[in-house]
């Protein structure tokens, strides 16, 4: 957590500031946190051990000793460290003559048929006309898996069954492709591992046959130390141009991106968000720096809450917040302003250390159940608003009449109450730490 | 037996002992226990995904071994160093679905792509090729071809897939495969579930439900619920293991696609944190590329230099 690497260093630093001015052995000492801090975030040994001691040195030269901040001073290199080796986003190159073939290589089960999906949903958005290829004929029902999201997305998909072999099917699409007019050929190929010499050929050949404009490894987020053997070898065998990276979703740190990027030095183009056909989305490398340090994705939560917020408003409900004094008729402001950035879940996605409590609240709060709230809320007396003790059962009845609910869903609603009570006491512990970053005016 | 599974495992992990623990063996040469051993040894273990925390357990146990038993000699070091990682997981180690019932219910869940579906048509094979009657039930309604991917498994393993229609309650699925493996007189029904990311508040609730549902239809079933995960997943195995554990009760593990390079680490700090035993590892992506999980085979294949 980054938290805890800010703790740790400052920690560190309040220990060795006790005996005087800090030394370079000092910073060696604070080095050894950030090591094992992206060593947990599953950043490559060989990279970590590189990336510190450039650390270090810049560190030196920063005069992190005479800071009177050390901890943040590191911290803040750290992160431009990490931003820089992550890169600009790349965008994809399509400018050639029609069609333009992306051809999407990985592992087994890294994600590449959803992405293909998806990518093929992106660019018809933009005025492309894509053709989806089913060059995976190895693992069961591979091609079913396209076919089947073709359908959903009205988008058509060429197939040849599992007899011919996927250089040939890859030429027959092509073909096809010229003939109705498609701007764009989307290859789906079998996952496969890096040492796989037949495997690896057969995608050489698939290359040759097919030279696409666009070759993406698309890879897991929760890929470990092995994510450096894949890029290589992919690298070498096929030359990539890009990397998506998939199921960052999850609360994977995502250090792979990392690992990938610096043995590649291909650009991160695209990241997978979710199972639904839209959730592709474009990569920030700030984002991403943070969430390899475990700090959750803050810099969307502040641009979203600035966006979505009055300021000074903001500062005086974050007060409140931090003792703990939400109460119903704040959440129901919150919830209004919340609707602005997006669904709850998301929110939540964001902010660092809340995976576990996550897991313990609804994923989604939609619409509808965002309309069921207010209704509820409004039903409420001002009195009930400030103090939800006062909600006995009678009470509970008049409101589920009057808000067209049922008393289980007001019930429902009170215990999630509750507990965004206590995770709001709780963060405000967490902001309370002088950890440097603060989310302004925290909604929810 | 124990040989033929003890070379499958090595198999698949004659990679992992060239690059990563074929230097450990390098590293365990009659040189002198050094700092610089300690630093190299630490570097190792993390590569192999073994994780910060176990590794750092792991060489502040080796160190204090090192003081009370005088060993001064790198290779001494080695042996004992085995011995831990051996203990790590046979600690947690257990019988899979041990006892006698009529129906053995298993349960697979794991995040996307993990490799639940071929892991099963690999333990439908492996239930089969010991006398078992299998049965087979589609439980992943969601992903896009799911069903089609095991139903095709089941022809090919020759065991019978209990499905709906796609968009189907996977509640509903394993009740009816449940009443059709009673009826049929199976020995083992195995159910596939859709991947889901374990911080998806939703599916995991719907996983509780299939879960509930075995739990009511047959006595203290789910008998094992298997995790399914990728050798190649850093330290979010543990995260994941974590969750699936809270939710369902994950009984054992099921470590998938280690013929890889991928070094398995993680399944040290799993059967470390979680006391989660690994029953098996995939070894490839054909029907028989499935070998029972055994410590010694495990840790020796590690350490045997080439
Ligand atoms: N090399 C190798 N590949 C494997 C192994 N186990 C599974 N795979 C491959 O991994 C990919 C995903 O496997 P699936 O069994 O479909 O994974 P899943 O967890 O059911 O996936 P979802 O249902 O989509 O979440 C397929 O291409 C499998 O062939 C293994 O032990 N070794
Ligand atoms: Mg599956």
């Amino acid at each position: 957590m980054f938290e805890d690497l800010t703790a740790k260093l400052q920690g560190t630093f309040d220990r060795l500031a006790g005996k005087g001015k800090l030394n370079e052995n000092d910073v060696k000492t604070a080095m050894r946190e950030v090591k094992l801090a992206l060593l947990e975030a599953d950043v490559n040994f060989k990279v970590v051990k590189d990336l510190v001691a450039r650390i270090n040195e810049r560190c030196i030269g920063a005069e992190v000793m005479k800071s009177l901040t050390p901890a943040q001073q590191v911290i803040k290199i750290v992160n431009e460290e990490l931003i820089a080796i992550l890169g600009d986003p790349g965008k994809l190159d399509l400018s050639g003559t029609p069609p333009q073939v992306i051809m999407l290589v990985g592992l087994q089960g890294s994600g590449k048929t959803t992405t293909a999906a998806k990518l093929a949903s992106l660019l018809r958005k933009k005025k492309q006309r894509p053709l989806l290829v089913a060059a995976d004929i190895y693992r069961p029902a591979a091609i079913a898996q396209l076919e089947t999201l073709g359908k959903q997305l009205d988008i058509p998909v060429f197939s040849e069954g599992t007899a011919a072999a996927p250089p040939k099917i890859v030429a027959h699409a092509l073909r096809q492709a010229r003939q109705s007019a498609n701007t764009v050929v989307i290859l789906d190929t079998a996952g496969r591992l890096q040492i796989d010499e037949p495997m690896m050929r057969e995608l050489e050949q698939v290359k040759e046959r097919s030279h696409p404009a666009e070759i993406l490894l698309v890879a897991d987020a929760m890929t470990g130390q092995e994510a450096v053997n894949v890029a290589r070898e992919f690298h070498k065998r096929v030359g990539l141009t890009g990397l998506i990276l998939t199921k960052i979703d999850g609360d994977a740190r995502g250090g792979a991106a990392l690992s990938i990027r610096q043995v590649t030095g291909v650009p991160i183009k695209f990241t997978g968000t979710g199972e639904k056909l839209d959730a592709l989305e474009p990569f920030y490398p700030d984002r991403m720096a943070s969430r390899i340090l475990g700090m959750g994705d803050m810099l969307t939560l502040i641009e979203k809450a600035e966006q979505a917020f009055d300021k000074e408003e903001s500062a005086a409900l974050e007060k409140r917040l931090r003792k703990g004094e939400l109460d119903f008729e704040m959440f129901l402001s919150q919830l209004q302003q919340v609707k602005k950035m997006g669904s709850f879940s998301q929110i939540l996605d964001l902010i660092p250390g809340i995976s576990s409590i996550k897991n313990q609240l609804p994923q989604e709060v939609t619409d509808q159940q965002f309309k069921r709230i207010e209704a509820i809320i409004s039903s409420m007396t001002l009195a009930e608003r400030r103090n939800s003790r006062l909600l006995n059962a009678s009470r509970k009845r008049r409101i589920a009449r009057g808000s067209g609910t049922t008393v289980q869903e007001v019930n429902e609603l009170l215990s999630q109450f509750r507990q965004m009570q206590r995770m709001m006491k709780n963060l405000g512990k967490m902001g309370g730490r002088g950890g440097g970053f603060q989310i302004p005016g925290l909604p929810l | 037996m124990v040989f033929s599974r003890a070379a499958s495992i090595r198999d698949s992990l004659s990679r992992t002992r060239r690059s990563v623990f074929g230097q450990i063996a390098g590293l365990f040469g009659p040189g002198e226990v050094t700092e610089e051993f300690w630093e190299d040894l630490e570097e190792l273990l993390i590569m192999a995904d073994i994780g910060v925390d176990t590794t750092t357990a792991l060489i502040a146990g080796l160190r204090e071994d090192a003081v009370q038993r005088g060993m001064r000699r790198a290779e001494q070091v080695r042996g004992r160093l085995e011995e831990r990682l051996v203990d790590i997981l046979e600690a947690s180690a257990r019988p899979y679905l041990e006892g006698k019932r009529h129906l053995s219910v298993v349960l697979t869940v794991g995040v996307n792509g993990s490799g639940k579906t071929t892991s099963i048509a690999k333990l439908a094979k492996y239930h089969k090729d010991r006398g078992q009657r299998v049965m087979l039930a589609a439980g992943d309604t969601f992903r896009a071809a799911a069903i089609d991917q095991l139903k095709i498994w089941g022809d090919r393993v020759g065991v019978e897939v209990i499905a709906s229609q796609p968009g189907g309650d996977p509640g509903a699925v394993v009740y009816d495969a449940i009443r059709a493996s009673r009826s049929r007189g199976m020995d083992v029904l195995i159910i596939d579930t859709a991947g889901r990311l374990h911080t998806k508040y939703n599916l995991m609730q719907e996983l509780k439900k299939v879960h509930g549902v075995a739990q009511k239809q047959v006595h203290r079933a789910p008998h094992e619920t298997l995790l399914v995960l990728d050798a190649t997943t850093g330290q979010n195995a543990l995260s994941q293991a974590k969750v699936f554990k809270e939710a369902v009760k994950i009984t054992g593990v099921v470590l998938a696609k280690l013929d890889g390079t991928a070094k398995g680490g993680m399944a040290f700090a799993i059967a470390r944190d979680l006391e989660l035993p690994i029953y098996f590892v995939g070894t490839g992506e054909k029907i028989e590329d499935l070998a029972e999980f055994d410590a010694h085979a495990f840790v020796d294949g590690l350490f045997e230099g080439d």
